[in-house]
């Protein structure tokens, strides 16, 4: 199969941040990997997650469901959620869907983190 | 007027009742001096004591007239009342005479108002005649004209007929010998209306004949002209320019029966096709010069019938062949010839101008190898037709071909990118609800192109209803972050939202979307 297996590492960043990095495909096939990040939200202490989407390759509508799950559980737990490293593409994607409404949206790790600390 | 007398009576026949015989009218003459002299006096007079040399006036004597009463109203002889002896065989009264003037004056104006009406009556009825007659000459020869262009790869043509309002005898026709040889005519019968209209009929039909039997333009006009001569009214003829054209070389082989010398624009200038010969019709045994020219890209031929260069200004002068040849030179590379040429007509002939003669234009155009290339590309092509599994992630597969096959379109990055993700949604619902992922059914792709779009169709064998058609609600992100909606839900917004134009249909157990990607479009991106 075309296309590149999902994979999510996550990142501890201090001050109750934590990022998670994204690499490959976010579509139905990276749907288990994601949801069991879930719980890494309730972690005590946590208030904002950094997503990291600099290695992702491609996101289908399925993929952006599994953000916006995520996206909800966060809100839930009352964790930020910051983004970066969106191709010009998948920017415009989370501008039309909203997403970008209901996290911010970074060129960079360092901008990001910048403003997760404010 | 009719002329009475009295015939005389015998002695035998003096108890017979009266009889009284009608003798033929006498015609006057408009220019007999005997009706200038009536309408002078105006009053009876004796035919006796006239004396006018007048040749009526013989005829009335010999005829037996005694009296003639003029019928004058506002100084105009209407008509004269002529009368033979009284029964009583004595001679007109005083008082008979003052009646008959009498009689006379109160006739005269009705027999005006009678005249007037009778007069009016027939002009009506000419003119209705003369309408119908415009009408049926306009409808033989819009029925005759061609209906359409011929549609001949590397030539644009155009033809322009505007008839008189006494229709004259214009024509053009365009006939396919095969091979890619096209028959090109343009005439004008002399004359106008109804006669004008059947000689052209009868002439088109000739030509059609003849531009199947012989491959040479003057032997064409030759077999016209040897068959019209025949039929044609006297003082008829037919002007009338024949062409055959290799569309493919662009070599043109002309003969010319009269007509006004066809332009053609080149590169270098504007030159006449000009081949000698005498009008078809006229008299037999005539033949016909044929030339021959060749029309290069770029070039293009303008036939054109004498209401064009024979239109005058309301000063009077005739817009000529300099005119049309100098419109030619500046214009003859212009798409728009035709309008150009009117243009310039109507410029010149001004508001008030009441069209003298039929005008007709035939353009023929060989596009440059810059418009064929663009003609090429504007033909709708196929880029790539192929089918994938219906395996849930196939879709993968279906975008990264989409990117190879579109490079050669020129699509920007953002709408390729937008392209590729619309493609990939329309192709995972196909998958997962057109085939409800059965890998033994496949999808379908075909990418095509025109001058105008991209257009990609996927198709599956679903039935397009159900969560499977595109009817998309704007999905709401408030209520899926609260849990009050499934987080699923984007693919259909997303197609909608990436590509320009998305049509959906379903056909005989296959349902098909496509999606359109303007062309036009690319360098507008949205923010």
């Amino acid at each position: 199969m075309i296309g590149h297996e999902f994979e999510v590492t996550t990142r501890p960043d201090g001050d109750g941040r934590v990022t998670f990095e994204l690499s490959g495909d976010i579509n139905a096939a990276a749907g288990d990997r994601l949801g069991a990040l879930h719980s890494e939200l309730d972690r005590d202490g946590l208030n904002t997650l950094v997503l990291d989407f600099e290695r992702v390759e491609y996101i289908n509508s399925t993929g952006i469901a599994l953000i916006v799950a995520l996206l909800a559980r966060a809100r839930t737990a009352d964790v930020d959620v910051v983004a970066f490293g969106l191709s010009d593409h998948y920017r415009e994607i989370f501008q039309i869907t909203r997403l970008a409404d209901f996290m911010g949206i970074f060129p960079d790790r360092a901008s990001a983190l910048r403003a997760a600390q404010g | 007027m009719a002329l009475w007398r009295r015939k005389p009576k015998s002695e035998s026949e003096a108890d017979r009742p009266v009889e009284v015989r009608t003798v033929e009218p006498v015609d006057i003459a408009p220019d007999d001096p005997l009706l200038a002299y009536l309408q002078d006096v105006a009053r009876p007079v004796e035919v006796d004591k006239l004396a006018v040399d007048s040749a009526a006036l013989e005829e009335m004597k010999a005829s037996g007239v005694e009296l003639i009463v003029p019928l004058v109203t506002q100084g105009e002889l209407v008509g004269i009342l002529n009368l033979g002896p009284r029964l009583s065989e004595r001679d007109y009264s005083t008082d008979d005479r003052k009646l008959l003037d009498s009689l006379a004056s109160q006739a005269a104006p009705a027999v005006r108002v009678a005249q007037l009406v009778r007069e009016q009556e027939l002009e009506a009825q000419q003119r209705e005649r003369i309408a119908q007659e415009l009408r049926v000459a306009r409808l033989i020869q819009q029925t005759l004209l061609p209906k359409e262009l011929p549609q001949i790869s590397g030539w644009t043509v155009k033809a322009y007929y505007r008839p008189a309002r006494e229709v004259g005898g214009d024509f053009y026709d365009f006939i396919d010998l095969g091979d890619g040889r096209l028959g090109v005519v343009e005439g004008d019968v002399t004359d106008k209306g109804v006669p004008a209209a059947i000689v052209m009929a009868t002439c088109r039909t000739m030509l059609r004949a003849a531009a199947r039997r012989f491959d040479d333009p003057g032997r064409v006009l030759e077999a016209v002209n040897e068959n019209l001569h025949v039929d044609i009214p006297p003082n008829m003829f037919v002007t009338c320019f024949y062409a055959v054209i290799d569309t493919s070389t662009g070599l043109i082989r002309y003969a010319n029966a009269g007509h006004n010398l066809p332009y053609v624009r080149t590169d270098t200038g504007v030159d006449e096709l000009r081949a000698t010969g005498m009008p078809l019709g006229l008299m037999p045994g005539m033949s016909y010069e044929v030339k021959e020219a060749k029309i290069s890209h770029g070039d293009a031929i303008l036939i054109h019938s004498d209401g064009v260069v024979e239109a005058h200004s309301p000063s009077g002068e005739m817009f000529g062949f300099g005119s049309l040849m100098g419109i030619m030179g500046a214009y003859g590379h212009a798409e728009n010839l035709v309008d150009r040429v009117m243009g310039e007509l109507a410029d010149f002939t001004g508001s008030d101008w009441e069209q003298e003669d039929d005008v007709t234009l035939v353009v023929l155009r060989r596009t440059s190898t810059a418009q064929e290339a663009a003609a090429t590309l504007m033909a709708e092509n196929v880029l790539a037709e192929f089918e994938i599994e219906s395996r849930e992630g196939n879709e993968r597969e279906v975008i990264d071909r989409i990117e190879q096959v579109v490079a050669p379109v020129g699509l920007s990055e953002v709408r390729l990118q937008r392209l590729k993700t619309a493609v990939g949604e329309a192709t995972m619902n196909a998958i997962e609800h057109g085939n409800r992922n059965d890998p033994a059914l496949p999808v379908g792709v075909m990418v095509k192109t025109d001058s105008r779009a991209v257009r990609v169709h996927v198709v599956d064998r679903g039935s397009g209803s159900g969560d499977h058609s595109l009817d998309p609600d704007t999905p709401d992100l408030e209520a899926k972050l609260a849990g009050e909606q499934s987080p699923r839900g984007w693919g259909l917004f997303l197609i909608e939202n990436m590509v320009d134009e998305v049509n959906e249909t379903t056909d005989d157990g296959l349902h098909q979307v496509e999606l359109v990607m303007y062309l036009e479009g690319d360098g507008h991106d949205r923010a």
